[in-house]
């Protein structure tokens, strides 16, 4: 056979490049076949699955407390806000209401919750694209949260600290004294954040008008969260669907309209600051009371079908339970934002060089777990 | 929209889908023939416009597999399940909405890797997590000896 000699240059070929699944800046096990065209991007698609455990196969056999601990594992650096959705699906299908105080708590430790895992993307971010001291701030300043919930939850990461009808344990009787002290700290940090990242010359423009989602595609592609509002679709959940205390608090939804990589990364920096307003709101007047409401020692729901959607940090996390009236769901499904947010990396990223592509997804802030589940 | 008003639109879109007053949502039930029509006429509507498709489930109902579709206008915040059913468990075929809904080409993947339901239309439907030999987990009359212990 007669070897078939290409004698064009680089630029006009067209080669499949294999990215992942062990790339750094995936951040977990994603890998992407990327279509390129000497240096520009004609397609990206998704190989997914090299972490699929099989959590909704497994939660049919298991007993809805149980299931908590399985959520952890999905979205972990959202572990609270996780366990916090399939809580509240078994309360408001068995009508139980929880005190005030554990609503109050729930709601201070999910925005914890969200501020330590944009302070870790914020980090990995600045990391991908060059900037190596962003990782060691967003570390450092992540670490004093995670010391807040290893105080109170035992957990710093895998956290399984909401239980049906409240909270496992009683808050560390320096939880407050932590948080605003934590609160006072980070106001002060966060400026660094900016000075370091925001405002380079660099930085921005490896993002500005980098990896653009219009809101038409948002809707079709059902994106939510940060990275949604950024093309100025409203969907926060906080805000359309309160639940626990966020009906109580004083906030704003943070939305952008350019859609582009900057606008992205500028929303979850604002969403920080708003969830410090949301903790200092809710910190000094957490209701004295219990921290649970006693449930049957074993749970059942009553024959039916429960939606429940909470905001984690990435986006809107919805648990569908179907029940036959068992101690165990007939079918659970975990409608995750990182799958839907996932597949928009295609469409956004055609046109762009290879290089964008790592900074067009570390926007996205996709964590795989999720995506597998 | 309030829930009325969205159960005389679809009685009028598509008379014979049964509609039911859930504890969250108004459920419609449609035969799997008549799913996309709806669909397509739910969003296209000036008045419900659900252009938002937010979770899409597949279900072993026992005897029968379904899908079931969420939905959210993001111009009015009202919400409608869609629900649709299927005999024929040893070759279920549904029409794909991934031409209404791009986010739906991925959940029909996860639905056909999982479940076994084919969506005639897609594109590239494939199996998003497992391999090819897998069998579809999620369906209630799965077994695998090795990994589920049955007591």
């Amino acid at each position: 056979m007669e070897e078939k000699v290409v004698n064009t240059s680089l630029e006009d070929q067209e080669f499949v490049l294999n990215m992942g699944p062990q790339h750094p800046s995936t951040h977990g096990v994603l890998r992407l076949l990327v279509t390129l065209k000497g240096e520009t991007i004609q397609k990206v698609e998704p190989h997914i699955g090299y972490v699929h455990r099989g959590i909704e196969k497994m939660s049919e056999s298991l007993a809805y407390p149980q299931i908590i601990h399985l959520t952890d594992r999905m979205d972990y650096l959202s572990a609270h806000i996780n366990n916090e959705a399939v809580c509240l699906a078994v309360e408001n299908a068995l009508d139980v209401e929880v005190p005030e105080r554990v609503k109050y708590i729930r709601t201070i430790l999910a925005e914890l919750t969200r501020i330590q895992s944009h302070q870790l993307w914020w980090a990995t971010f600045g990391m991908d694209l060059g900037g190596l001291t962003c990782f060691f701030y967003g570390m450092r300043d992540r670490e004093k949260i995670l010391d807040i919930f290893e105080e109170t939850c035992g957990g710093r990461m895998i956290v399984s600290y909401n239980t049906p009808g409240g909270l496992m344990y009683d808050i560390h009787p320096d939880f407050q004294k932590k948080v605003k002290a934590f609160i006072t700290y980070f106001r002060k940090t966060l400026p660094e954040y900016d000075r370091l990242l925001t405002g380079n010359v660099i930085f921005r423009a490896r993002s500005k008008q980098v990896g653009v989602m219009s809101g038409e595609d948002a809707i079709s592609y059902g994106i939510t969260g940060p990275s949604a509002r950024a093309s100025g679709l409203s969907c926060d959940v906080r805000k359309h669907q309160p639940y626990s205390a966020y009906d109580k608090v004083e906030f704003n939804e943070i939305i952008y309209h350019n859609g582009d990589t900057l606008d992205r990364y500028l929303a979850r920096m604002d969403e920080m600051r708003e969830s410090m307003n949301i903790i200092e709101q809710l910190i000094d007047n957490i209701p004295e009371g219990s921290h649970f409401t006693k449930m049957k020692p074993v749970i059942r729901l009553p024959e039916g079908e429960y939606y429940q959607k909470v905001e984690t940090a990435r986006g809107e996390l919805g648990v569908y339970i179907i029940s036959d009236g068992g101690k165990t769901p007939y079918r659970i499904k975990w409608r995750s934002p990182n799958f839907s947010n996932l597949w928009i990396l295609d469409k956004i990223s055609q046109g762009m060089k290879i290089a964008d592509l790592i900074a067009i997804g570390g926007s996205l802030d996709l964590v795989i777990p999720d995506i597998d589940r | 929209m309030n829930n009325q008003q969205l159960e005389n639109l679809v009685k009028r879109l598509s008379p014979e889908a049964e509609v039911a007053e859930g504890k969250q949502f108004l459920e419609v039930t449609v035969k799997p023939d008549a799913l996309k029509t709806l669909a397509l006429a739910l969003k296209e509507n000036g008045e419900s416009s659900l252009d938002f498709l937010f979770c899409m489930t597949g279900v072993d109902y026992g005897e029968e597999l379904g899908v079931v579709y969420h939905l959210r206008s993001t111009s009015y915040q009202h919400e409608l399940v869609l629900k649709t059913r299927m005999a024929n468990r040893d070759n279920p075929v549904i029409d794909t909405v991934g031409d209404i809904w791009k986010t739906a080409l991925y959940h029909e993947d996860e639905i056909f890797d999982l479940l076994g339901i084919r969506f005639s239309g897609h594109p590239g439907l494939r199996r998003l997590f497992l391999e090819d030999d897998a069998g579809f987990p999620l369906r209630k009359d799965y077994v695998d000896e090795v990994n589920i212990v049955t007591k």
